[in-house]
């Protein structure tokens, strides 16, 4: 039964991610959409930041604003994403102590 | 001939090199969530080559600890495929994003490299939109979605047969990792770019304002993606397109 699941999740899954693959071979889209396509990474990252970032810890919200305000701070910094994420775990980290 | 033969392998290499160490970050991200979704599967009663198995064919982190907490509490199979699929649906548009800047590709590349998007591997892969233009861009995402799913499959697989092995608090603070990579590849974009700064807040605003009207987190990330992307029509010029 369990595998019934997962082969129903994969295909609701795949199957939107793949239709895009094939839509764009066969349209020219309007510079106007080109826009719209071109911002949307820069809008899922707002998306998937917040408010997400608050349930790191679903107790207590301020833990995860604040790694993230360490996080902003070290990418604005110029640091490496790597460091950004491990500056970001440590802060956490320490908070919840 | 074979003067261009070797420049042609030389420059593969050099782009699975270039988007290996551009996706280490989503590895360090990846495992501890992995292993712990691998720890939850099998507490819920799943099989390791079941959990494994959903890691290998779905690949997506959120819906499979959705789907694996619905598996526990005994939901009904079509009910657990409908909320994947909401969920989820969020990877359509990213993929619409992502396809149309790997335009100049061959289908045979666009399809598994679609089907290997995730948030994370959409986020990194899209904020490195250069390699898209270059040649043997191709291997460069495609390192970059091998390496995601990979440490997803391995991770799950270790969470199974491993078990809790990370002490509670660090992998709780884990739980900053993926935002916090996020963030990382977000602040050198508005850097260059102030305006994509006023896009990501405006999403940021619309999925807030949704989650409080009372859309689940699948649509509300959705709508934030679509609408917030919409200010992007207003704001961003041709040459950043």
């Amino acid at each position: 039964m369990i595998i019934l699941i997962i082969i129903g999740m994969s295909l609701v899954t795949m199957i939107p991610r793949v239709i895009p693959a094939f839509v764009i071979e066969k349209m020219q889209f309007r510079p106007w959409v080109n826009r719209w396509l071109s911002a949307i990474p820069y809008a899922a990252l707002g998306a998937l930041i917040f408010p997400g970032i608050l349930s790191v810890n679903p107790d207590k919200s301020q833990i995860g604003l604040l790694g993230g305000i360490v996080a902003v701070i070290l990418a604005y910094i110029g640091l490496n994403v790597v460091l950004v994420v491990i500056g970001a775990i440590i802060t956490v980290y320490f908070l919840s102590l | 001939m074979t003067d261009k033969a070797e420049i042609y392998s030389s420059t593969a290499v050099h782009m699975i090199k270039r988007g290996f160490i551009t996706g280490i970050p989503i590895m360090l991200g990846y495992l501890p969530v992995a292993i712990t979704y691998g720890v939850l599967a099998k507490q819920a009663g799943m099989t390791l080559m079941e959990l494994t198995l959903m890691s290998v064919m779905v690949f997506a982190g959120a819906s499979q600890f959705m789907g694996v907490n619905m598996i526990a509490v005994g939901t009904g199979t079509l009910e657990i495929i409908i909320a994947t699929f909401v969920l989820n649906f969020r990877h359509f548009i990213m993929s619409l994003s992502f396809m149309n800047q790997l335009r100049e590709l061959k289908l045979k590349w666009k399809i598994p490299l679609s089907l290997g998007l995730t948030d994370e591997s959409f986020a990194v892969s899209s904020i490195n939109k250069d390699e898209a233009k270059m040649e043997k861009g191709a291997f460069f995402y495609g390192t970059i979605i091998s390496i995601a799913y990979l440490s997803w499959i391995i991770g799950s697989f270790l969470g199974g047969v491993l078990g809790d092995v990370i002490p509670d608090r660090l992998s709780q603070s884990m739980g900053i990792a993926l935002y916090a990579m996020f963030i990382g590849l977000l602040i050198p974009s508005i850097k260059k770019e102030k305006k994509i700064a006023v896009i990501a807040l405006f999403a940021m605003l619309i999925h807030a304002l949704c989650i409080q009207l009372g859309m689940s987190t699948g649509w509300a990330i959705v709508a934030g993606t679509i609408i917030g992307g919409m200010s992007g029509i207003y704001l961003l010029k041709e040459d950043v397109a």
